[in-house]
């Protein structure tokens, strides 16, 4: 193993944890692939947003210094996640800001901080990845990736690198899609009428699949796609740049004839 | 008691937490009122004069104001008359009672009846002067005065604005740097009107509509004088 | 105004539920924003004039105490009165005195947002004094006695149908059969109603846009003209403006009104900028005998100092509302008082307190959109955060949703046993949903599954995998 190989501390993220393993190990594969070597740190949970977002700014503290202790001492800390990765990179600072000693531990953390995708491109300066995904796709910019990180155009040239892809821009592309953490369940009306804008959207590209950076937005779109009974795929897009997308998309069936709606994989 | 005047200005000083600007941020302040500097200027209007004069032009017509060019103050009138000819207005203008509009050539046309002063319902059309035209934006600035009634840049359907390429600018701010220089560091006339075309309003589903409650057609009569400011 | 802000997700409910409403709303998102992005492109400076109008207003708000009195010796130098007003009681009264004092018949206004926040209207009028709107859309919220939903355009809500009805029942002495199908008839026929009261009123009220501490003078951006026939026939001027209006001088307002109309409707300027200063001069032909400024603080001076500060900015532009999915899934109406969208979200609770706002800086995703266009670069999505800071300091916050999270921050406090649970957890759900991927319902996902199918987890959590796997490469090697 080369020294100059950066060493990188995968978040994982919550929501990629408990709910979709396989796109932490698409990051995994990626990272590896670029020239990384990955490790995780087990002392992780998740990055304090539903705190931080409640109002609830001890325990965001108490959660902040956890992440900052379990991933002191990587190169780099990457993310699967515009959100999470914002979180640690933007907010944990905001945190600390009246203690010089732990801000500047928030500050040396938020240095080597980054979404994954973005890190890909801007910091190991990747320009395409060996895959192929033979499917007309569309792209969601996550909220926090695209205002708070400025990931837009990593993702798609890196898309533009695969074999058989064909990206059809999605319009509104840069419009919430609803989800907002504990938003779309304490506001599920409001929450559906802009995931319901969302997918009309979605559907309006004509394309088979959608893809985003991060799960949250991702199974919220799925959520509404799939209860609208459309057949579009949703996927995380590292699943696509890894060319892992063996395991049924986000809420699709491991039985294709189970539901014809899902389209099969 | 004390006075609401004390209230609020004493919360104002103990929610910043001090009494007044300490000495240094006073000199600050004392001379961002006594000498005003002049921000960032977009690049757009730093043109030499005749292009700035060019860009008012293209900026007026962009804001659905008619533009006419004429060489001299005595070709005034006729521009007028064939304005309202070509508009189907009535042959009466209401004129802005300065010295420069008076003085010019009208009886020369017989069938057009000219009065001065305030606007009044229901005056079709006013004619007045311009202080400055501001190219930036294609915005006319127009202070009040005995020669500048405020109400004729906004009663009548109709404002016909005689604008000299001398008054033309770049920025709004070489217009305060006039008007300074004519009334004198931190005064103002009554009303200081920037004017950057007719009425409008999208207030119903948006839809924008001209003649909202100010003048429905604003023309501008530019005499080409030179480039020096008066 | 009656708050009904405490009514926020009833309100909204509504809302999303008027074919109108929501009409208007798909309308305006497009149009606001399209024309906002290309005004901004075509003026290279753009984002460094947002840069130097914060950082005026940063300024000015900093020394807001010389500058306030700076002004108000300008404007008394200029013949002019200043009137002083802590709260929105105070500001009623010092308007309706000076009405009363010049036996006021009629008044028309000009569209003033602080107007609304004080409930001019209703006040004047109870006091047996005749109020005109004069502002097309406050016009038409006035006929229709509802508040407005947009600081800009306050019927933006209203379809032109509806428009025409309250014309037609409204102005019942002009012929039946005429036609107002059309923007065009309904804005002729407004503009020949409103010619009369403004050449009938005792006194023009306006609101402003700045206030200049150089020269004492107030100025107002409109589009209609109509705050300047508001201002220059009647005998009396009033100007209502709040305390964090004053900036420093004319140079400082024309770089703030560079990015103002760019910002709100995606015009160059707006049709007029108007600077008044004093009443109409001896020797003037025309012009307000009086001219009064009303000075309002009603809990402005309590966010200086305060995590709310940066609000002082705010000019009113509107982008945030109008680049706002909440709002423009909602409407204006739903957030219950004067100032929706992004910028009310965090000032109403400022202004009428936590306790009866507080939906309103819960209802974000924090998508930051609102901040991403702001002309002063108000953090909103910020300070709506501290808005739940405090309610979740004072125990605000809703108990289940207080519940919740206290368990699952006491369990992400401690990842070995939140691994085991989650692992335990996330392998039953993984087993009950696998075979179709998702599920339709689910217990205490309500929020969640009423609108949406909810994806099932792939059975394993990525930490119990990769654990795994270690072991394996680790053997391996």
């Amino acid at each position: 193993m080369s020294k100059s190989e950066p060493r990188v501390g995968l978040f994982v993220t919550c929501l990629v944890d408990l709910f979709r393993p396989s796109v932490g190990f698409a990051a995994v594969k990626l990272l590896e692939a670029a020239g990384c070597r990955v490790e995780v740190p087990a002392q992780q949970t998740c990055c304090g947003q539903p705190a931080y977002n409640s109002g609830d700014r001890a325990d965001t503290r108490a959660i902040a210094l956890q992440v900052i202790e379990a991933f002191k001492g990587f190169d780099y800390v990457v993310a699967p996640s515009g959100s999470c990765a914002a979180m640690l990179k933007k907010h944990y600072p905001t945190l600390f800001e009246t203690q010089p000693g732990l801000l500047a531990r928030a500050e040396d953390l938020s240095s080597r901080t980054y979404e994954l995708v973005s890190f890909l491109t801007d910091v190991m300066q990747l320009s395409n990845v060996e895959a192929t995904f033979p499917q007309t796709v569309t792209y969601h910019d996550s909220c926090s990736g695209l205002r708070e990180l400025g990931v837009r155009d990593q993702p798609r040239k890196l898309l533009s690198s695969i074999n058989d892809l064909s990206l059809e821009e999605l319009s509104d592309a840069d419009i919430c899609c609803g989800f907002g953490g504990t938003f779309c369940v304490k506001y599920p009306d409001i929450s559906n009428t802009m995931v319901s804008s969302k997918t009309g959207n979605i559907e309006a590209t004509g394309a088979t699949t959608l893809l985003a950076g991060d799960l949250g937005c991702l199974m919220n779109m799925a959520g509404k796609l799939q209860r609208n009974g459309s057949g579009i795929q949703v996927r995380h897009v590292a699943e696509v740049l890894a060319g892992m997308t063996d395991e049924p998309a986000i809420g699709g069936s491991i039985t294709p004839d189970h539901d014809v709606r899902d389209g099969g994989n | 008691m004390t006075s609401a005047r004390e209230q609020i200005l004493g919360a104002v000083k103990q929610s910043l937490k001090r009494n007044g600007p300490n000495a240094t941020n006073l000199e600050t302040c004392e001379q961002r009122l006594s000498d005003p500097e002049a921000g960032l200027i977009p690049e757009r209007s730093r043109l030499p004069h005749p292009a700035q004069i060019d860009l008012m032009e293209a900026m007026l017509i962009e804001l659905s104001a008619t533009v006419q060019r004429v060489s001299s103050d005595n070709q005034v009138p006729d521009a007028v008359v064939d304005y309202l000819k070509t508009r189907n207005l009535p042959q009466e203008i209401r004129l802005a009672p300065s010295m420069d509009l008076l003085d010019l050539p009208w009886d020369g046309h017989s069938l057009l009846k000219t009065s001065s002063g305030p606007a009044r319902e229901p005056d079709q059309v006013s004619v007045t002067g311009a202080f400055a035209g501001v190219a930036e934006t294609g915005t006319l600035m127009l202070h009040s005065g005995p020669e500048g009634p405020t109400t004729l840049n906004f009663l009548p359907e109709n404002h016909i604005v005689v604008l000299r390429t001398s008054q033309v600018v770049g920025a709004y701010e070489e217009g305060w740097a006039r008007l300074r220089k004519v009334f004198g560091n931190g005064v103002m006339p009554r009303t200081v009107n920037m004017i950057s075309g007719p009425s409008r309003t999208g207030d119903i589903e948006q839809k924008i509509e001209l003649g909202a409650h100010g003048p429905r057609r604003l023309h501008v009569i530019v005499i080409e004088d030179g480039d020096s400011a008066a | 105004m009656q708050s009904t802000s405490h009514n926020f997700k009833d309100n909204a409910r509504r809302a999303i539920a008027d074919p109108n409403i929501q009409a208007a709303m798909a309308k305006m998102k497009v149009g606001f924003t399209g024309k906002r992005l290309a005004a901004a492109a075509r003026l290279p400076e753009f984002e460094a004039l947002r840069d130097a109008a914060r950082d005026i207003k940063n300024h000015s708000l900093a020394n807001l105490d010389f500058y306030l009195e700076r002004y108000e010796d300008k404007v008394k130098e200029t013949g002019g009165h200043v009137h002083w007003a802590p709260t929105a009681e105070d500001a009623r009264k010092a308007i309706l005195d000076i009405c009363r004092r010049v036996d006021a018949k009629t008044v028309t206004k000009g569209k003033s947002m602080i107007s609304e926040e004080i409930a001019l209207n209703d006040h004047l009028e109870q006091a047996g004094i005749k109020v005109v709107e004069t502002d097309l859309g406050e016009y038409i919220i006035q006929l229709r006695k509802e508040p407005p939903s947009h600081i800009i355009a306050p019927a933006v809500h209203v379809s032109k149908e509806q428009v025409e009805a309250d014309f037609r029942a409204q102005h019942q002495h002009l012929p039946a059969g005429r036609s107002l199908s059309e923007p065009t008839d309904l804005v002729n026929e407004a503009r020949q109603i409103l010619r009369q009261r403004y050449l009938d009123a005792d006194v023009g009220i306006t609101g402003a846009n700045f206030l200049i501490a150089e020269t004492g003078t107030s100025i107002i951006v409109t589009n209609e003209g109509n705050g300047d026939l508001t201002q220059s026939l009647p005998r009396v001027h009033i100007v209502i403006a709040s305390i964090e209006k004053v900036v420093p001088n004319l140079e400082d307002a024309s770089t703030i009104l560079r990015v103002l109309a760019r910002s709100a409707t995606g015009q160059e300027f707006s049709a007029y900028t108007t600077l008044s200063t004093g009443p109409r001069r001896p020797e003037d032909p025309d012009g307000p005998e009086e001219y009064h400024v009303i000075l309002l603080d009603n809990g402005r001076s309590s966010m200086l100092g305060s995590e709310f500060q940066d609000m002082l900015r705010c000019i009113r532009c509107g982008a945030c509302m109008n680049h706002c999915p909440v709002y423009h899934a909602v409407g204006g109406h739903s957030y219950g008082w004067v100032y929706p969208g992004p910028m009310g979200s965090v000032l109403t609770p400022n202004l009428i307190g936590v306790e009866e706002a507080g939906h309103l800086p819960n209802a974000s995703t924090f998508c930051g959109r609102c901040e991403s266009v702001c002309p002063v670069r108000i953090p909103l999505p910020k300070m709506m955060r501290h808005w739940r800071e405090r309610e979740f300091e004072r125990h605000l916050t809703p108990k289940s949703v207080r519940g919740g999270l206290g368990i699952w921050a006491f369990l992400a406090r401690r990842p070995a046993l939140y691994q085991r649970l989650t692992g335990l957890g996330i392998g039953v759900l993984g087993i009950l949903g696998r075979r179709r991927g998702r599920f339709k319902s689910l217990p205490f996902a309500g929020g969640w599954t009423k609108y949406r199918d909810l994806p099932a987890p792939q059975g394993k959590t990525f930490q119990q995998l990769w654990a795994k796997q270690q072991k394996t490469r680790s053997t391996t090697k």
